[in-house]
This record gives structure tokens, sequence and C-alpha cells, in this order.
């Protein structure tokens, strides 16, 4: 058991704060990411991540705090795609993949600027790829309100957010303002994109808005039902990733043990790819039952 | 396999072909055969089948029991001696694609290497450009057609390959009663000119009673084929829909009409929709 | 600025400029923005890992493309193509870290694998990078009729005996090819840049496939010469003039089509 749980995991403040962090992270990026996945939107939320990076290199150039960098990144990118961006498919990726070249060329550039003016190491990993352990408890509460006013805006827009990601003309024609509330989900996106980023880094953030989520969907019978095994599932994966992170510290004395953001995204990514085999292995008994033919004929699965 | 009197074999026979999805039935036992030079109308309501059937015939889908041959062959994938028409094309305005160049494809599309075309083979592309009425939008994009004009197009481009039989999988869904007249005039002159047999699907015939040779007609999974004259009746339709219908002929077109309480329309099976 | 060590860059930067143009023509006709964001974010974990056990980051870059696009290619068969990118896409970025984070070079390397170094590039990696960039080339003017049909008309291609689930694999396989060959130079965040701006400029402009696929690499060409020099002047990285001037591309394109419709409206009222 001790391999499993180190000494002196709980008692460490860090990791305390880790665990709330990563909670509250999780629970909002999978109520945001259910929806992302059954509107098509995982280019969309991805790319928001990019420009979520350049905001927090920014922000780090301007010894402004992440938090701030990360969620400013992210609105001006969501911003900017629904100017560019069209209602159909293909123009709506196109315009997420401009804004998504033109936010990484800006990271290029502050990440570039962070390390050579302002003469500091570790910029580019911190920013990208998270450190959730050094993070202060100081920014929990901002992290907390703004992670709760999206959950309540999700819950308070959940019927015609609905009826617009299954279809938006049955949605226009039962007088749902369509665009309104395709703004108003986008705006969600981009601060759920922004919280996690300073949890796990923020190219790495789309594993725990997508992972949990297209897990969940595939598995449960309604979205609701969807939700909150998704919020179960990010919550797991982001705990189990923090205490193998810290356990991995401890497992080879002479290394800096392995990144969280690391383990919780190979946690998510297994989650799915079980839930792929369950999937398969379910339909395949489906088709193994017998077929009810007319006695003349006798089917033979080919 | 029969052969007709001047000795070829039919154009497509499908004997016997049995289609399950799971536990679910789509086509049951399905047989009928399709002469050179014929005008086909696969005709039923929606989610009887049809489309199931094509993709059968066109090698995309599987089947549990019986065969299918073209020309006497068993359909291999490298057959080229059918044409296919797809009901609905998603085409993004910016494809940076005329509606020639979609037509030429249908020359060479499986050929590899880059070659340029050669002069017959343009010629050839203006020729059915001429023959389907496009030309006068044939260097237009083809993001940028109507539904009407991009499916002249994708006719041109199933034909210019010389197919023996063309299918279309229901051209004349959404278009207004004056288009319709349009297509089927063309399909018809089209296929008379180029010696293609046609199989349409429909999921109504009297559109089609001016130029239909033989009607192949689904409800359920199964199928009744003959000439109208001999499927369209009463006592054929009856035994097919499994419950009474009559059929009405009124100022020269059929109506098929179920009794009170039952329905002459099929209850369409809609797959589950799945998430993933 | 064209003398000594920037020959190199010169050289190998051309040399990119046209393969992601081509390979960016069917990027976006195939609406595969995503896959080709995804498959370059894989070669860094791949050359990640390479420099960690030590082999040369080409064999790592070339290995983990690969396995991206069959990892695409293949879940997304299953699921939903959107989502198996995404998580396939982080995956190896995490992975990517974890292997990083266990060499000490932890902080330069990052940079310089997402952003490339092109100014820094050796004569000796000239002669690979052109190998690689003409079987790229060579692979997709074999592929090029199936490509277009399969992108256009999936099943009338497979109705021809044209799978479009294969030539959609060796096409990520290609994406992979032309990845490996320029995420050394351009870095694996922004050759997507120059695969997705400068063609989707090119096709707003011709209605005509062979015109748009050389526009396509005219524009992507004029994008890495600018960028290189622009870099050279000003010390700032080749990868934020990269992006910003390929997505200039795109935007101006856009309003030059939009003027041009609304010039004519305008005419045909007067």
């Amino acid at each position: 058991m001790h391999f499993f749980l180190e000494p002196g995991f709980f008692s460490n403040a860090p990791v305390r704060t880790a665990l709330l962090l990563g909670a509250v992270v999780a629970a909002v990026s999978a109520v945001v990411g259910v929806i992302t996945v059954v509107r098509s939107q995982s280019f969309a939320g991805h790319a928001l991540t990019d420009v979520a990076t350049a905001g927090g290199s920014g922000a780090y150039y301007l010894g402004v705090g992440a938090l701030w960098g990360f969620l400013g990144g992210s609105l001006a990118g969501a911003g900017a795609m629904e100017l560019i961006g069209v209602q159909r498919v293909r123009r709506r990726d196109l315009a997420t993949g401009i804004v998504l070249g033109a936010a990484t060329g800006l990271s290029a550039l502050f990440l570039y600027l962070d390390t050579t003016v302002k003469a500091t190491t570790g910029a580019t990993q911190q920013i990208l790829f998270g450190s959730i352990f050094s993070v202060s408890s100081s920014t929990i509460p901002y992290v907390a309100i703004f992670g709760g006013l999206v959950v309540l805006m999700m819950a308070i827009m959940r019927r015609p957010l609905l009826l617009t990601s299954l279809s938006s003309e049955i949605a226009s024609s039962q007088g749902v303002r369509v665009r309104m509330v395709g703004v108003l989900f986008m705006f969600c996106l981009a601060v759920s994109v922004g919280l996690s980023s300073i949890a796990i880094g923020s190219i790495l953030s789309t594993a725990l808005l997508i992972g949990p989520a297209a897990t969940a969907l595939r598995v449960a019978r309604s979205i609701a039902a969807a939700t909150f095994l998704a919020i179960g599932l990010g919550i797991i994966s982001t705990w189990l990733g923090i205490l193998l992170a810290y356990d991995s510290f401890y497992w080879d004395p002479s290394s800096q043990g392995l990144p969280v953001s690391f383990f919780i995204v190979a946690i998510c990514f297994v989650f799915y790819v079980f839930s792929g085999i369950a999937l398969s292995r379910r339909r395949a008994q489906e088709t193994r039952r017998p077929v009810a033919t007319d006695s003349a004929l006798s089917a033979e699965g080919r | 396999m029969s052969i007709d009197d001047k000795g070829t074999p039919p154009v497509l026979e499908v004997d016997g072909v049995s289609v399950s999805f799971g536990s679910r039935n789509i086509l049951h036992n399905v047989s009928f055969e399709l002469r050179a030079g014929e005008f086909t109308g696969l005709i039923g309501s929606n989610g009887v089948g049809k489309t199931t059937l094509l993709r059968v015939i066109l090698g995309l889908q599987p089947i549990s029991t019986g065969s299918v041959r073209v020309l006497g062959a068993p359909l291999s994938k490298r057959s080229r001696a059918l044409g296919y028409v797809p009901q609905k094309v998603l085409l993004d305005p910016d494809v940076p694609m005329r509606a020639r160049d979609l037509v030429a494809l249908g020359l060479d599309a499986h050929k590899f290497g880059f070659s340029r075309r050669s002069a017959t083979e343009r010629e050839k592309v203006e020729e059915i450009l001429v023959a389907v009425d496009a030309e006068s939008f044939a260097d237009a994009r083809i993001g940028s057609l109507s539904g009407g004009e991009q499916q002249r197009v994708l006719i041109a481009h199933a034909l210019i390959s010389s197919p023996k039989l063309l299918l279309l999988d229901e051209p004349l869904a959404n278009l207004d009663p004056g288009s319709v007249q349009e297509v089927v005039a063309l399909l018809h002159r089209v296929a008379k000119d180029h010696g293609v047999s046609i199989l349409l699907s429909a999921h109504e015939m009297n559109a089609l009673l001016p130029v239909m040779d033989r009607i192949v007609y689904v409800s359920n999974g199964r199928v009744a084929s003959g000439t109208t004259d001999e499927v369209v009746r009463s006592d054929v339709l009856s035994e097919l829909y499994g419950h009474h219908v009559d059929v009405i002929q009124l100022h020269g077109r059929i109506f098929v009409v179920a009794e009170p309480g039952t329905s002459a329309e099929d209850v369409p099976e809609h797959p589950r929709y799945q998430v993933d | 600025m064209f003398t000594g060590f920037m020959v190199n860059a010169w050289q190998v930067g051309t040399i990119v400029a046209v393969v992601a143009g081509v390979v960016g023509f069917f990027v976006v006709l195939r609406g595969a923005a995503f896959p080709a964001h995804a498959i370059p974010n894989g070669a860094f974990a791949g050359a990640a890992g390479a420099n960690l056990i030590g082999l040369n980051p080409l064999l790592g870059l070339g290995v983990f493309s690969a396995l991206a696009a069959l990892g695409i290619g293949g879940l997304g068969k299953r699921g939903r193509p959107d989502v198996a990118t995404a998580l396939a896409l982080v995956l190896m970025l995490a992975l990517g870290a974890a292997f990083l984070s266990q060499s000490t070079q932890y902080e330069p390397e990052i940079y310089s694998l997402l952003f490339g170094e092109i100014l820094g590039v050796s004569s000796t990696q000239i002669l690979p990078t052109l190998l690689l960039g003409l079987a790229s080339v060579l692979a997709i003017a074999v592929l090029y009729r199936r490509l277009l049909l399969t992108s256009l008309l999936p099943d009338v291609a497979a109705s021809k005996g044209v799978d479009p689930y294969r030539v959609d694999v060796m096409f990520l396989l290609v994406v992979g090819l032309a990845t490996t060959m320029t995420v050394p130079v351009v870095g694996a965040l922004l050759i997507f840049s120059l695969m997705i701006g400068p063609p989707a400029a090119a096709r707003t402009l011709t209605s005509r496939p062979g015109a748009a696929l050389w526009l396509s690499v005219s524009f992507s060409l004029l994008t890495i010469w600018i960028a290189i020099a622009a870099s050279y002047q000003t010390n700032w990285p080749v990868g934020f003039y990269v992006g910003v001037i390929s997505a200039a591309w795109y935007l101006a394109a856009r309003t030059y089509v939009r003027t041009q419709s609304f010039l004519v409206l305008r005419r045909r009222v007067i």
C-alpha cells in the first residue's frame, strides 16, 4: 500500500491545494465538455487552449497573474473565432485553424521574450504543461467563483443549448436565439479552458475537457447522466494523477518524478479507450443474437 | 441465371439477398432482374430498405445471404459497369473545383498519377456536359451550384465512364414538380442516347409512369418486381404489405390506398441514434 | 542576410514551404485541419523521446508521426473523429512532456521542438529534408485524383473500388511524412499554419484545382521567405511571423473576395 500512497500525501499543503483545484477544474471542464462533444466542437475547444497559451505567455511577460492571462487569451480567441467563423462546419474549422495558427505564433513570440528579456527559465514548461503543485492557494477562490459562474450559466441554458446542439434548424423554428446561445456557450468554453490551464497547463487542458465527457457519452443513456458521470471521471482522473505524480517522485529518487499533467492525460485516455472496448463488445453481442427469419431461410452472418 | 432472347445475361441479377443489422432484418430474400436498356423504378416509402438495396448493389453493404451479379459476373469492386449518383452531397462553397473538373474526374479518378488530360478526354467532357444541359455552368464552382444543377453534374460524372447501369438514390426528393419532370425527361433521353439502364429509387411512382419499363416495389424489406401492370395491383401489393390495400387509377395517376386503421406507408425503422 | 548560415535557412525554408503548400491544399480540401494540427504534436513526443534515449530525433519524429496518423485514422473510424484526434493529440503532447521532464534540457528543448529553429539549421539537415520533401510531394502526386474524388464524393469513390478510409489513412501518413521533415525547421506547432493559411487563401481566389494548388505553394513560399527575413532583422522567432502572415493571407483573400462581390453588386444596382 505504501507504493500507492506514499508517506505525507495528505499532510502536504501543495498537494491539498492541488486536489481541491483539480477537482473544481475537472468538474467545470466535464460540464462544458459534454456539450462540446455533442456539438462536435472538440477542435474549437482545443484551439482555445492554444490561444490561452498565448494569453498565459503574454501575462508572464507583463508580470500579470497567469490565471488572468489564460482567461484573457481564451476569451479573445473565442471572440475572434466567432467573428471570423461562419455556420458551415468546414469554414468554421478553417477559421478555428487560422486563429490557432496566429495564436501559436504569438505564443512563440511571448515565450521567446519571456526567456530572453525577462531571463526566466521554465516559462514554456509551466505555461504549456502546467505545474499544479506550484499554484498558490489564493487562486482557488477565483477559480471557484468563475467555475461556479460557468456551471450556473450552463445549467440555466441547458434546454436551449441542448436543442441547438442537436439541430439548429429545429431550435430556431421554436424561437430559440441560436446565435446568442452559441456565443454564450463559447464564453463558457473559453472560461473553462482558462481555468483548467492553470491546473494542467494550457495545451493539455483539452484532455480534461474532452476525455471524461466523451467517455461518459459513450456509456450513459442521457445527457444529464453523462454530465454527472463525466464529472466523476474527471475528478477521479485528476486525483489519481496527482497521487501518482506524487508517488513517482518517491519511486525513483534520482529523478524529479513525472509531471502531473502527464498522468492526468494518460488516465483520461485510458478511460476513453476502455469505454470503446466495452462499447464494441456490447455491439458484438447484439449481432450474435439469433435472427428471426422465415423457415425457408437461414441467415448466415457474413 | 436467365438469358434473354439475344443471349446476353441481364444487366443486374439480385438473387435471394438478405441483409440484417443485429436483430433487425432490413432486406428479406430480395430477388429481381434488370434487362439492358430498361428504366426501372425502385419504389417504396422512406426507411423500407431502398438505400440499403442500392448500397448492396454497389458493393458497399455486406449481405447475409444471396448474391448480386452485374452482367453475369459477381460484383467485383473494380467493375466499371455501374455508375452512381448519390442523394445528397454536401459541398463546401469554397472548394476549388469547377463542374467541368468534377465531371472529368469521372473518367480517371481510379488512376494513379498526375497526367494532363488529352484532347479526346476534354471533348468527351464537353459532350457529356451538353447532354445533361450543364454547359451554361460548366465553369462555375461546384459548391455554388443549386441542388438541381449539382445533380446534373453528378449525373454527367457518373455517365462519362460509359456505365451499363446507372443507379440514382432518390434524385427526385426535394424537387418541385416542374423540376421532377425535367429530371425524369433528361434521364430518359440520356439513357436512350447512351444505351444505359437506369435504376432510380423514389418514394412516389407517378412521375416515373411515362418512362418506367419495370418497377421494383419495396415494402418492409421485401420486393415485388415486374412491369407496372403486373406489380401495381391490389392483390400483389396487399400480399407485399401484409394487409389489404387498394390500387386506384385516376386521371392517369396511380394511388395506393390503405383501409382506415392501417397504412399504405410502412412504419420506417429509424436506427437508434447513437452519440458515438 | 544571404550568406553563411542563412543560406541553409533559405534552402530548407523553401523546401518546407513547397511541401506545406502541396500537402496543405488537401488538408484544407478534406477539412482535415484538426488532424493536421494533431500529427505534428505527435511528432513532438517522438522527438522528445528520441532525444531522451539518444537516438536521432528524425527517427522519433517519423515513428510518432506515423503512429499519430494511424491512431487518428483508426480511432476515428470507431468513434467520433474529432474526439479521437483531440485525445490522441493531448496524449502525445503529454508523453512528450513526460519524456522531456526526464532530461536535463527541458526548457530550450521544448521551445525549439514546438516553435522551430530555422535560423539554426545546419547544412547536414538540407539533404534529408530535401529527400523527405520529394517523397511527400511524390506521394501526393500519385494519390492526386483519388484524393480529389474521396474528398468530394466518398460514396461514389467506394462504388468504384477506391476505399475512402484507406485513402484517408494514406493521406494522414503523408501528412506525417511532411511533418517529419518540417518540425525540426518550423516546429511542431507552426507547420500547421503553413498548411492552412496559404491554401485557404488560394482556394478563395480561384475555382480551378490546378491553379489553386500553384497559388497555395506560392503563398506558402512568400510566407516563409518574409518570415525568415523578418526574423533575421528583428531577432524575433520565425514561428511568430509564419503564424501571423499565414493568417493574414487568409483574411486578405476573404476580404478581397467580399469586396469584389460587393462592388459587383453595386455596379448592378447602378
